[in-house]
């Protein structure tokens, strides 16, 4: 189908070369500590998110969601620890570097951050404006999005003119143009009709299943989590999408959860280690009493 | 002393930020789109005001020099009069705290709730320097449009001291024009391009920064834009005094 055309010259070299060798998680975090004035937003952070794998971020309000995902872009500077993107650590990088980093992820930020004065089709158009891509490209580009979140009929809108869910799935348009290999979503369900969640996670199923794309996904919402840990997309014979469910002869290898607490991961593992849990505070966060 | 620290290291952020400007003119993509779109909302859009503000405050200058004129029977220098006080002074910083007041409001209202609604941080995600995109061309725009605001200014509260003097006193048009033009001098129109450019500089740095140093929700916005306006019209006020010192020292040969 054609949402999954590749188009590498949109994305930048490094993102494309071989030197990476095979088995480098795509982000990797290292004894990461945080703290705003006196208050330690995160301690001792360690993860990884290997290639093509979903990581599915849990925690309360507050517990460092999305302090961990301005850490990866480098929005927010780490005061101890390392940041690994693709193998490279990104901790002392300056401005510039970062940018080069920045153009092979995309972010769903948690309110849509949409560009107020732009409008639909110039936010989702606006990393390939920023690169110089020439127009017939960027138009093309900007309606596959847009068909991809099933928006075309907003193209010409702007953002305040959008009902929430709308704004964030041009939100996750503007985070897909130009082929990421990571992405970030932060709640990108939170506040949305189940059916619209529901198309949400799908996109997210199919970036993992079927452009390999690893991903960080943070969520309150334990459908969120149902849905991505045990669907999973296959293209048939005609390239249409089916989504299926988890068999028992299947086993998902490509979704792993974490769980925050206050700034410390308690939990990290499978979604069924996760519902086989023993820890009162986790249980009463999963089944919400 | 924790107020110097504070200043100081204010100051270094804001030495910083047009550092981060300075540097990024040298690269690609420069912006011209929206440097053309800020000198327009910048420039014709606060013509009206500054205009206004010229014009009434020429007459002004008349209604009170002109009594004192007249006692000394020096009622054909109006026309200098006018024309130092305006050019030289009133034109200038009337017209920078003017734009100060409209413009530097807006620009750190709306870097602000970029801030708090995450679009700057979105800007940056998405590989663009918001220095670069949102700072340097506001920044421009300023340089270039303060000092023919300025000049409008100017024009209109000479034209508004010598209608005022004719009709409330019946000055001969055409002494005051004669006068207007030995009260004006090189230096003066110089300086008043030259001082403009430097509060252009003042009045966007500081509104840029204070946008984008907003914490704290809508809320946050609305001091920032109180900070931003204050605080550069304070330093455009000092900034006045110094450059009109340096320039008089350079004008008449003698620095210091
Ligand atoms: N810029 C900041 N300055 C000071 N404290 C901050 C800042 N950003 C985040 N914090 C603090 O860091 C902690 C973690 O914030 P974070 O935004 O990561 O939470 P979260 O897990 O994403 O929560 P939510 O689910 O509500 O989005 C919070 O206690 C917050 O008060
Ligand atoms: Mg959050």
């Amino acid at each position: 189908m054609s949402l999954f055309e590749t188009h590498q010259q949109l994305i930048s070299p490094s993102a494309t070369n071989g030197s990476v060798p095979v088995g480098t998680p795509a982000i990797e975090f290292q004894d990461v500590e945080l703290a705003f004035d006196d208050q330690i937003v995160l301690d001792k952070v360690s993860f990884t998110v290997p290639k093509g794998v979903t990581k599915i971020v849990l925690g309360s309000s507050g517990s460092g969601k999305s302090t961990i995902i301005n850490l990866i872009l480098g929005l927010v500077r780490p005061d101890a620890g390392r940041i690994l993107i693709a193998g490279e650590d990104i901790t002392p990088f300056d401005d510039m570097d970062l940018m080069r980093i920045r153009k092979r992820i995309g972010m769903v930020f948690q309110e849509g951050a949409l560009f107020d004065s732009l409008s639909v089709y110039e936010n989702v158009a606006y990393r390939l404006d920023e690169q110089g891509v020439d127009e017939d490209e960027v138009e093309h580009e900007v309606m596959r999005m847009l068909r991809f979140v099933d928006l075309e009929d907003a193209v010409d809108k702007m953002p305040i003119e959008l009902s929430g869910g709308m704004r964030r799935r041009v939100g996750i348009a503007r985070a897909l143009v130009g082929n990421p290999d990571i992405v970030l979503f932060d709640e990108p369900t939170a506040g949305l009709d189940p059916p619209t969640a529901r198309t949400i996670c799908e996109l997210a199923i199919k970036l993992r299943d079927l452009e390999d794309v690893s991903s960080i996904f943070v969520t309150h919402e334990m459908n969120n989590l149902e849905y991505l840990s045990s669907d999973y997309a296959v293209l048939d014979r005609e390239g249409n999408v089916h989504f299926e469910q988890e068999g028992n002869n299947l086993c998902m290898l490509n979704t792993e959860v974490m769980m925050l607490r206050e700034g410390v991961i308690i939990f990290s593992g499978s979604e069924d280690e996760l519902k086989a849990t023993r820890d009162p505070y986790i249980r009463r966060f999963i089944t919400g009493k | 002393m924790s107020f110097i620290i504070q200043f100081l290291t204010e100051l270094q952020e804001v030495g910083n930020l047009l550092w981060r400007c300075i540097k990024g003119l040298k690269k690609k993509p420069r912006y011209f789109g929206e440097i053309m779109r800020q000198m327009d909302l910048i420039g014709v859009g606060s013509l009206g005001i500054c205009v206004l503000t010229g014009f009434f405050t020429g007459g002004v200058l008349v209604l009170q020099v002109y009594p004192t004129l007249d006692y000394y029977g020096a009622t054909s220098n109006a026309g200098q009069g006018v024309a130092t006080g305006l050019i030289r002074e009133l034109g200038p910083v009337l017209t920078a705290l003017m734009v100060a007041g409209r413009v530097g409001s807006a620009i750190s209202a709306e870097l602000g709730s970029m801030v708090v609604s995450q679009q700057i941080d979105a800007m940056r995600a998405l590989g663009t320097s918001p220095a670069r995109k949102l700072v340097t061309p506001r920044i421009i725009a300023l340089i270039i449009t303060l000092p023919l605001l300025t000049i409008a200014a100017d024009m209109f509260g000479l034209i508004g001291g010598g209608l005022l003097a004719n009709y409330l006193h019946s000055l001969d048009p055409n002494i005051y024009i004669s006068s207007v033009r030995t009260g004006t001098h090189v230096e003066d129109l110089l300086a008043s391009i030259l001082k403009p450019m430097v509060f252009g500089l003042i009045i966007g740095v500081i509104s840029c920064y204070k946008g984008l140093q907003t914490t704290g929700g809508t809320v946050g916005v609305g001091i920032s834009v109180t900070k931003a306006v204050v605080t550069s019209s304070i330093y455009v006020i000092i900034a006045d005094f110094f450059l009109s010192k340096v320039l008089q020292s350079a004008f008449s040969g003698t620095m210091f």
